[in-house]
């Protein structure tokens, strides 16, 4: 035994819950902003340390691989980034009343309390407890959502927990019935729900009560990722909710319930008389692509409209896990890592954007390059890469997400296509109208922290340029396992 | 003995099914509340039940959560709530009682059809317990959509909750089950606070999804 471990696990979940703790004591808000800040870098480094410290065995509650390790890092430096922004955000909702000193506290605490949700549920081993995990953070996201205690937010809440709550109790549903089909193999107890053990002895698993379990799953965890036709709870909780709020959640709590799938999908493959998951993944992966295009033509809130392209996204990241295979594989994680960087530096210029002109309306935010440039470009940036225009990473991995169809499914490729071109369509309608033209409302200049949305802009721009050879073998390493 | 170990817990898992339909066409509150606690009393009996068989001692601290807490403060909780609110002489106009029963009963096939399908091979008893926690499940699933009021919405959700206890102990050796069932008495407490510190009313003023995400925020 080590007399002096440094427990790089044990570092990413006790920096939250001390901070949270800390967060929830202390009083005045400059002081908490900050600290909350430092917590989630500190959070960020213990997770960057997981790359170089010796990794521990897999145990009954918790394990590292090659898979989550990529998950955390991205969520513990999108949530570093996003406390950055939260910072000068929080303080003009303070200077305009929107929230209390009281609110704030209340805020910072739940902030960490889903960092730790969000990183339990990467690291668990075990499948009850990952369930727990992703419950933790759906509910504080729920209570963060409602904050502002206006009408909407609470009706917005009120629709995120009730939709959540389905998606939880069928995710729970498909958890007792993979312990169930494991039970008789594995031998009762906890062993029973630990993920190693299960798919080390997954092909002695009954194939038809797999198949119904990851149904239920699929559902369960799909309302979570926002999949059409249980998306509903989506765009209202990033319209009503605190905009860092919005950020965490497109950037990385959707990332949260779809690494959950891949966990089991994983599972599933192990298994080889159980169903293929990837038809499953596919069709809802491209409704929701196609829906969700569609939709976006008829939005009139700024947030809104990046909440159903939030749901674009996801729809092709599962299409591609769906469709399998290294190729796909290897630009499903590189399109979830472009997008929960790029979809969170937009969410960052448009809580500005919002708070400036006061309003989320598109139709009221006209000439945004004229009055605020900062913003304004830093939003053309970001859309301009989220619908996937070269050289920027998201180009990329749709490109190679497309062309994998086209050597694979050249059918499906239509439809994948088809939407692309409909949301890309969709959203520089909408930019045109936002960034140039006669400016409205409010010139007052900005004190916006620009510093996270261009650094995840350059990130994005760098990737599509060159990507290092390490993360290239990295993912293509994690592609494999995926299957 | 043997037969009548199974027969007493297929009996107590069907009368929740059956507690589940009577839930289905109440059409006023006070009346859904006491179908309610009934619905989590028989809960208790089958879990204990289960306890018993399975000599799992642990689960009658389930089957105590389920009576303390959902059959009785639960519904006085709503109770008072009701009353405070004064939505208590309120009838809802759901979807018409006889399409809902029509619903109903196709899910419950649904659910047989399902699970007694894919799990022949598994111990008849748990397979049994799986099909009616599947169609007790749906049924409050059912009971969520084809209601508009947010107390019944939050009746359908705790009768769901119940499907899951029941899957959850008919599994053999479960770990964690007294800890999910904690965590969803949690979940419920804040749900019902929530509806009462902000008077939430009512939830959604159609079924129809496609409305769903339009009635709010975009019409502005």
């Amino acid at each position: 035994m080590n007399l002096l471990p440094f427990n790089a696990v044990a570092a990413v979940l006790m920096i939250p819950v001390s901070a949270a703790g800390l967060l929830a004591l202390l009083p005045g808000y400059r002081l908490t902003a900050r600290l909350n800040v430092i917590a989630s870098a500190l959070t960020m480094l213990a997770a960057l340390s997981l790359f170089v410290t010796e990794r521990p065995q897999p145990g009954s509650y918790f394990f590292i691989d090659d898979l989550n390790i990529v998950f955390i890092v991205l969520n513990t430096f999108v949530g570093f980034t996003t406390s950055v922004f939260s910072a000068s955000y929080i303080a003009h909702e303070l200077d305009t009343g929107r929230l209390t000193t009281t609110n704030i506290r209340f805020y910072h605490a739940m902030y960490q309390i889903m960092m730790f949700g969000m990183n339990l549920a990467f690291v668990s081993n075990n499948i009850g407890l990952m369930w727990v995990a992703v419950e933790l953070a759906t509910l504080t996201t729920v209570l963060m959502v409602g904050i502002y205690r206006t009408h909407e937010a609470l009706e917005a809440a009120w629709k995120y927990f009730i939709l959540g709550s389905v998606g939880i109790a069928f995710a729970l549903f498909g958890t007792i019935l993979v312990y169930m089909v494991a039970q008789p193999v594995v031998g009762e107890g906890l062993d029973a729900m630990v993920w190693t053990l299960l798919v080390a002895q997954a092909a002695k698993f009954d194939p038809a009560l797999l198949n119904v379990a990851f149904v239920f799953l699929l559902l369960g965890y799909g309302t979570k990722v926002g999949l059409a036709p249980l998306h509903a709870w989506l765009p209202d909780a990033h319209a009503e909710g605190p905009t860092p709020i919005s950020a965490v959640l497109s950037g990385l709590l959707l990332n949260v319930a779809l690494y959950a799938v891949l966990r089991f999908k994983i599972l599933l493959a192990a298994s080889p008389e159980a169903i293929a998951p990837g038809p499953l993944m596919m069709t809802m992966g491209l409704v929701s692509l196609i829906f969700a295009a569609f939709m976006l033509y008829r939005r009139r809130d700024i947030k809104r409209l990046f909440a159903y392209s939030s749901i674009e996204h996801m729809g092709i990241i599962v299409f591609a896990f769906g469709l399998g295979g290294p190729l796909a594989n290897f630009a499903g994680l590189l399109h979830m890592v472009m997008h929960s960087l790029t979809k969170s530096a937009i969410f960052y210029a448009v809580g500005h954007i919002a708070q400036i002109k006061g309003t989320q309306k598109i139709a009221e935010i006209r000439g945004l390059t004229e009055t605020h440039p900062g913003l304004g470009w830093a939003l053309i940036i970001g859309v301009v890469a989220i619908v996937g225009v070269p050289p920027f990473g998201i180009f990329m991995s749709e490109f190679l997400i497309v062309s994998s169809t086209f050597a694979r499914q050249p059918l499906l490729a239509i439809p994948l296509v088809f939407g692309l071109l409909v949301a890309f369509g969709a959203l520089m309608l909408r930019l045109t109208g936002i960034a140039f033209g006669e400016p409205t409302g409010s010139r007052a200049p900005a004190e916006a922290s620009y510093l996270p949305m261009y650094a995840h802009l350059a990130l994005v721009l760098g990737a599509g340029i060159y990507l290092p050879p390490v993360l290239v073998a990295w993912f293509q390493h994690i592609a494999t396992l995926l299957g | 003995m043997g037969d009548f170990v199974f027969d007493t817990a297929h009996l107590l898992a069907g009368s929740l099914v059956l507690v589940s339909f009577m839930m289905l066409y109440q059409d006023r509150l006070y009346a859904l509340l006491n179908m309610f606690a009934l619905h989590a009393l028989v809960l208790a009996l089958s879990v204990a039940w289960q306890a018993y068989v399975q000599d799992a001692p642990h689960l009658y601290v389930t089957a105590i959560i389920a009576l303390v807490f959902k059959a009785i403060v639960i519904p006085v909780a709503l109770h008072r709530i009701i009353h405070r609110l004064g939505i208590h002489r309120e009838i809802e106009t759901a979807v018409g009682v006889g399409l809902t029963m029509l619903a109903g009963i196709g899910l419950v096939a649904l659910s047989m059809a399902v699970m007694l399908q894919v799990t022949p091979e598994a111990d008849p008893l748990a397979r049994e317990d799986l099909a009616f926690a599947l169609s007790v499940l749906l049924l409050g699933l059912l009971m969520m959509v084809s209601r508009r009021n947010a107390v019944s919405q939050v009746v359908g959700f705790m009768s769901l909750e119940n499907g899951l206890v029941l899957a959850a102990t008919g599994a053999r050796g479960m770990p964690l089950v007294v800890e999910i069932s904690v965590t969803f008495s949690i979940l419920i407490a804040f749900i019902v606070i929530g509806i009462f510190l902000f008077r939430i009313r009512e939830r959604f003023d159609t079924v129809d999804v496609g409305a769903l995400d339009d009635f709010r925020g975009d019409q502005r």
